[in-house]
């Protein structure tokens, strides 16, 4: 048997999973992130001579694993978004495995992003994300798998949804594929709905769960399995409502999740945390702050007037 | 995928009722734990350059002839760590049982080459590794790379591709050891061929080493499952 150094397993051991495509339009350059599915690489498109992100299925899926990877490229191909990762091209490995490439992000996760970043800067930034996955739900597309490490905030303050190969296709007209894993049990504990756990169908309530999620992170700076929940307390019931156990309690959709968080931003009563009747007092003295001096000052002075009248 | 389509694992092959394919399994088996086992014995359990390969080799005799591998349950664990507690309680009975004498000394069911791991131990000198799981671990990985490189040499010089497996035992294997730093070029040059061709070479080669890598560690896992995590530790797409 052949006697391997140290030096010559490290190389054996990268050389066996270093994709080849089979055209020579991409150049391999170094990998980025890996995950259940396959790895990601940073690589060169010489036709375009640009830097692109090449995601490769794993060396030992099996066949439903490369449908699955094939249907999350034209998953994504279809959500033309500017909060969605957008894909260039797909294509085959000189193995036979699926790759696709898609924009290489130029930026940082969420988690790391928003460190010491202030609170209103951080809701900012949770209502964007909620954007594209609104767009994602209108096209019958729902992630199964959102959570701060699959956002990322590119240099220019763009937020992108990235990492849609769990992402479920519910069927509506003219957009429809056949999912293999359609009610399997994928997410991520802490982000993962209990119906989703459980691997029962899901909707887009799951989503909205899991958007509860990043924003517990937003709020605590770990994820919800992690750390109690802190912040106001508007936030906090904005929080519990999406992250609520039973679907039917939770928002129906992420619009009205993002909606409350704008209202929580703009000063106005949110729908998870309706005003106590001193709440209501206390927000109308204060947006009619200007009126309500101008009435009292004239009520002080007809009563001085009053006062000092012969 | 890139690996043969008909596989059997350690599982089946142990509890076939097919002694041809109990024997193909084995030796399967053997060909990639015997030099990680015989290097085992002699870190952690400290036995003589002699009483490890004898340990080695009843071992495996002892393994085949009691079938203690059909114990296995996938489920709880994988193989390799299967394979090791025996082993572990195999060297744990063989030191207490103090009379060795030459029970089983001469014992051998296959050819294997001691003094070649001896080397290899002496070469690399772990005389204390500080884990000793951790190095079970990687010297079954070297193994399994090891017998892939020889399943490529063999199917290369079967094809009549010498050339296309020097380049690759150039520039993946020599040049990695000796820490040159070797480029296509040298080796198009070496060779008398273009850094076109060498590019080709080494995508080939690394494609059919791949294969062989795949098909090695599917003979010796117990299921599909532990296959692909297996496959996913071992090749891990370049990152450490």
């Amino acid at each position: 048997m052949t006697w391997l150094p140290d030096a010559a397993v490290e190389r054996l051991r990268d050389v066996a999973d270093w994709p080849a495509p089979t055209s020579d339009r991409y150049e391999i350059l170094e990998p980025l992130a890996r995950g259940g599915m396959g790895t990601v690489y940073v690589a060169r498109d010489r036709h375009l001579d640009r830097r692109v992100a090449l995601k490769v299925l794993s060396a030992t899926a099996t066949e439903a694993g490369a449908a699955r990877m094939r249907e999350e490229a034209q998953i994504l191909a279809r959500l033309e978004h500017p909060g969605i990762v957008p894909v260039y091209d797909v294509g085959l490995l000189d193995d036979g495995r699926v790759f696709y490439v898609m924009k290489l992000v130029d930026g940082a996760r969420l988690d790391r992003h928003v460190v010491d970043r202030p609170l209103v800067e951080r809701l900012r930034l949770f209502t964007r994300i909620c954007d594209p996955v609104a767009f994602a739900h209108a096209r019958g597309v729902i992630h199964r798998d959102l959570k701060p490490e699959n956002v990322m905030v590119g240099s220019f303050g763009e937020v992108l949804v990235m990492d849609w190969g769990v992402a479920q296709v519910q069927e509506i007209s003219d957009f429809r594929f056949q999912i293999s894993d359609f009610h399997s049990v994928v997410g991520t504990r802490g982000y993962m709905a209990p119906e989703q756990a459980r691997g029962e169908p899901v909707d887009a309530r799951a989503d909205v769960y899991a958007l509860g999620g990043i924003l517990h992170f937003l709020l605590t700076g770990a994820p919800p399995d992690e750390g109690a929940l802190r912040g106001p307390r508007t936030l906090r019931a904005i929080c519990q409502k999406a992250r609520a156990g039973a679907a039917a309690d939770r928002y129906p959709d992420v619009l009205p999740l993002a909606a409350d968080v704008d209202r929580f931003l703009a000063g106005e009563p949110t729908v998870a945390s309706p005003d106590t009747p001193l709440e209501r007092v206390t927000r109308f003295a204060r947006k009619h702050r200007a009126a309500i001096v101008l009435v009292a000052a004239y009520l002080v002075l007809r009563v001085v007037i009053a006062w000092l009248a012969p | 995928m890139d690996v043969p389509a008909t596989r059997y694992s350690i599982v089946a092959a142990v509890r076939s009722g097919d002694a041809e394919v109990r024997r193909t399994g084995l030796d399967a088996l053997v060909a990639v734990y015997w030099k990680p086992v015989y290097k085992y014995l002699r870190v952690k359990w400290r036995l003589s350059g002699d009483d490890a390969s004898d340990t080695t080799q009843e071992f495996f005799a002892r393994a085949i002839e009691k079938s203690f591998f059909v114990a296995f349950d996938p489920a709880k664990g994988r193989f390799r760590t299967f394979l090791r507690t025996c082993l572990d309680r195999f060297a744990a009975n063989e030191r207490k049982a103090a009379a060795r004498l030459k029970r089983g000394g001469g014992q051998s069911i296959v050819p294997l080459d001691f003094e070649t791991a001896e080397g290899e131990l002496r070469q690399h000198d772990v005389a204390a590794p500080a884990d000793v799981d951790e190095y079970f671990h990687r010297e079954w990985i070297r193994s399994l790379l090891a017998l892939a490189v020889d399943d490529l040499r063999v199917e290369y010089a079967r094809l009549g591709k010498t050339i296309q497996f020097r380049a690759f035992e150039r520039y993946d294997l020599d040049a990695p050891a000796s820490g040159a730093d070797v480029t296509y070029a040298d080796i198009a040059r070496e060779l008398g061929v273009s850094a076109a061709d060498v590019t080709n070479y080494l995508s080939g080669a690394r494609k059919t080493f791949r294969r062989f890598l795949l098909a090695r560690l599917e003979s010796v896992c117990g299921g599909r499952a532990e296959f692909e995590a297996e496959a996913r530790e071992l090749l891990r797409g370049g990152f450490r």
